[in-house]
């Protein structure tokens, strides 16, 4: 494929509101999970909850898309200059020539859990202050975004459980390859719900402690929420020193399970494989892998398998889920604006939480920040159904 | 740009719509629609255990998906693909919500996982064993056109077939109130980047400003309005009269989808 720019970009998790507070959490090597206090959830597990989106207000021409989703969206909107970036490329390209494509999984579903529990007694009915559309529909915040930013060209939500966001920078490279689009508006933007939080609870997925990737303990996820955007577009002639490429983007399925990784991790390499591919990289030409490496036994065996067979094991690599939490159909943007920071300040994030790392995992974990120049990184995302998403950005150096 | 591509096969089921043949039938004029309830096959290339986890969904969204490769003598296993929906399985989602409002919150662990929005994807995925690239996308009333134009982009950036899926079912009560879809429909169309010998008409679609067609048949426009999905009707009425011409499909509020449409035989 033909490498596009990452001309601006912004995330906001659980360890940081904004760019800088990101990198700063990932250079102290600080994790923001804590004990699980999240509305009336009676859970024992650890989540990444993003401080200040319950406060966050919503302009009032959008009152209608307020939930706590779209409080996310627009809270990491917020930060970095975002707003002002995608203006510059509005008043450059024009309102048409700017697509959005935002991942997510549940969206904002908390507000339907929310209506069930005050349904009228006697029909069922729900309340009349919920609103589907905007709140609850999968593409109500790609469409909040578009309205936000007052954007008119191609719009949609892309929802592959928690590979949504990543498979974003793939559709948004096709349309503006396209050239149906100049300019896309990438991300994801996932939050915290009752539906994941007890959905994985009951698939035995999540674990009581901090999430411990890569870990001979590691006994499950620890949810998180994230918003995380990025502004893609054509290479220009000249490039800043410090300029972030998306150099390939490699798809597939498993064809194995709906919840469980192939075991060997079949699915999982062929999209590394396609990626490096897309790229025109050989696995030497890897710096640093951030990993999928949600903490459960089997999906970090089988991502290890795969990572092992591409790459060997000397490549380093890392899950940064141990520090933000698996923020679900946002993993693949956040994790996308991690692999950019890591590319830009020449460190490779070491896994928080994990103590000993599991000697059947033949992959190169690095639990210490490692700082060098990092020129090219990639980047796994892997969900529910067997689907399979990396991505690979490079220094335009 | 504009954007190209070959129409291999074609899927569709609906109320009253059962297959492509049958539908064409009806949409060229041959024969009277009359309406009734979507008949939903079973998902017999499924294992056993898979099959009985199936909800209406992905019984839809495979039953149109294996008439569009069937009519392209196309091989699954090859082909990657673009599931388009409005929402995932609206009978799980009521239940974990229900389940979510009781004091006990009891999630079932298999409703959870079929709960994601690319469980269709998922299952044709494991159905036909086809390791190749699922998109799953989600444009509320416009996701025809998403998937159409994601799925375009694919045959005209990567050069390859692919198979495209667009769907809906409907939500029970209470959720049925809020999102009033009435019935199952699905569209799937075999895309090509070349001429085929399966190839029914070449289309090239590209975004307009101008007004979208309706169908002048009551109760199909009735359909076409109320199911995301169906908004695609008019490009299958095209594509049933066999006729060259140009349609303007429902999208966006800020834009249309224009689609040429060139028949092959």
């Amino acid at each position: 494929m033909t490498p596009q720019l990452l001309k601006h970009f912004t995330a906001t998790s659980c360890i940081g509101t904004g760019a800088p507070a990101t990198l700063a959490a990932l250079m102290q090597q600080r994790s923001g999970l804590k004990y699980c206090e999240f509305e009336t959830v009676t859970i024992d597990t650890h989540i990444g909850e993003v401080p200040g989106v319950d406060a966050q207000r919503l302009p009032p021409a959008l009152r209608k898309f307020d939930c706590r989703n779209n409080r996310l969206a627009e809270l990491a909107l917020l930060q970095d200059g975002f707003l002002d970036a995608v203006q510059a490329a509005v008043d450059r390209c024009g309102p048409r020539r700017v697509g959005v494509f935002i991942g997510t999984s549940t969206a904002g579903v908390l507000q339907t859990e929310l209506a069930y529990r005050d349904r009228d007694p006697d029909s069922g009915a729900l309340p009349a202050w919920f609103q589907y559309a905007t709140t609850h529909n999968s593409f109500s915040v790609a469409d909040y975004v578009r309205q936000r930013c007052g954007l008119q060209g191609p719009a949609v939500a892309l929802s592959s459980a928690c590979a949504s966001s990543a498979k974003a920078f793939g559709s948004a490279r096709r349309m503006i390859e396209a050239n149906l689009i100049d300019v896309a508006l990438v991300g994801g933007t996932d939050s915290l719900c009752l539906t994941t939080l007890y959905g994985f609870h009951s698939l035995q997925l999540s674990s009581s402690a901090p999430c411990r990737p890569f870990d001979v303990a590691r006994d499950g996820i620890s949810i998180g929420e994230a918003a995380a955007f990025a502004l893609l577009q054509r290479v220009p002639d000249s490039l800043d020193r410090d300029a972030v490429l998306l150099l390939g983007v490699g798809e597939s399925s498993d064809a194995y399970h709906m919840s469980a990784p192939h075991p060997e991790g079949l699915g999982a390499r062929r999209a590394i494989q396609s990626a490096l591919d897309a790229a025109g990289l050989d696995p030497a030409d890897i710096d640093y892998i951030n990993l999928h490496g949600t903490g459960t036994p089997s999906n970090d065996r089988s991502e290890s398998q795969a990572v092992t067979s591409v790459f060997g094991a000397t490549t380093p690599c890392s899950s940064t889920k141990g520090a933000t939490g698996h923020t679900l159909g946002a993993a693949g943007a956040l994790e996308a604006v991690i692999s950019a920071l890591a590319i830009r300040n020449g460190v490779m994030p070491g896994g928080v939480h994990t103590n000993c790392i599991d000697p059947t995992l033949t992959a190169h974990y690095i639990r210490a920040n490692k700082r060098a120049p990092v020129t090219r990184v990639l980047s796994n995302s892997f969900g529910f159904g067997g689907t399979n998403c990396s991505l690979i950005f490079g220094s335009a150096r | 740009m504009s954007l190209t591509a070959y129409v291999d096969g074609i899927g569709v089921l609906g109320p009253g719509l059962n297959g492509w043949q049958e539908t064409a039938a009806i949409l060229s004029g041959r024969r009277a629609y009359a309406s009734g309830p979507t008949v939903l096959p079973t998902p017999s290339m499924l294992p056993a255990a898979e099959r009985r986890r199936t909800g209406r969904v992905v019984k839809l969204a495979l039953g149109v998906a294996l008439e569009a490769i069937a009519a392209a003598a196309a091989d699954a296993l090859l082909l990657p693909s673009v599931f388009s929906s409005s929402g995932s399985d609206g009978h799980i989602c009521h239940e974990i919500c229900q389940a979510l409002s009781l004091p006990a919150r009891e999630v079932s662990p298999t409703r959870f996982s079929n709960s994601v929005h690319n469980a269709p994807a998922g299952y044709w995925s494991i159905a036909t064993g086809a390791m190749t690239e699922s998109n799953v996308l989600c444009a509320f009333d416009a996701s025809f056109i998403a998937g159409l134009l994601d799925a375009m982009t694919q045959v005209n950036v990567d050069r390859r077939a692919l198979l495209l899926v667009a769907y809906d079912t409907e939500y029970p009560p209470p959720l049925h109130a809020k999102r009033p879809i009435p019935d199952a429909f699905g569209i799937a169309l075999v895309l090509s980047p070349q001429l085929t010998r399966q190839s029914l008409a070449r289309l090239e679609v590209a975004l307009t400003d101008e007004a979208f067609a309706t169908m002048r048949e009551p109760q199909l426009e009735a359909l076409r309005a109320s199911i995301p999905a169906a908004r695609g009707l008019p490009l299958l009425e095209m594509l049933a009269l066999r006729g060259a011409g140009r349609i303007i499909i429902e999208y966006l509020d800020t834009a249309r989808a224009g689609v040429q449409i060139e028949p092959c035989r």
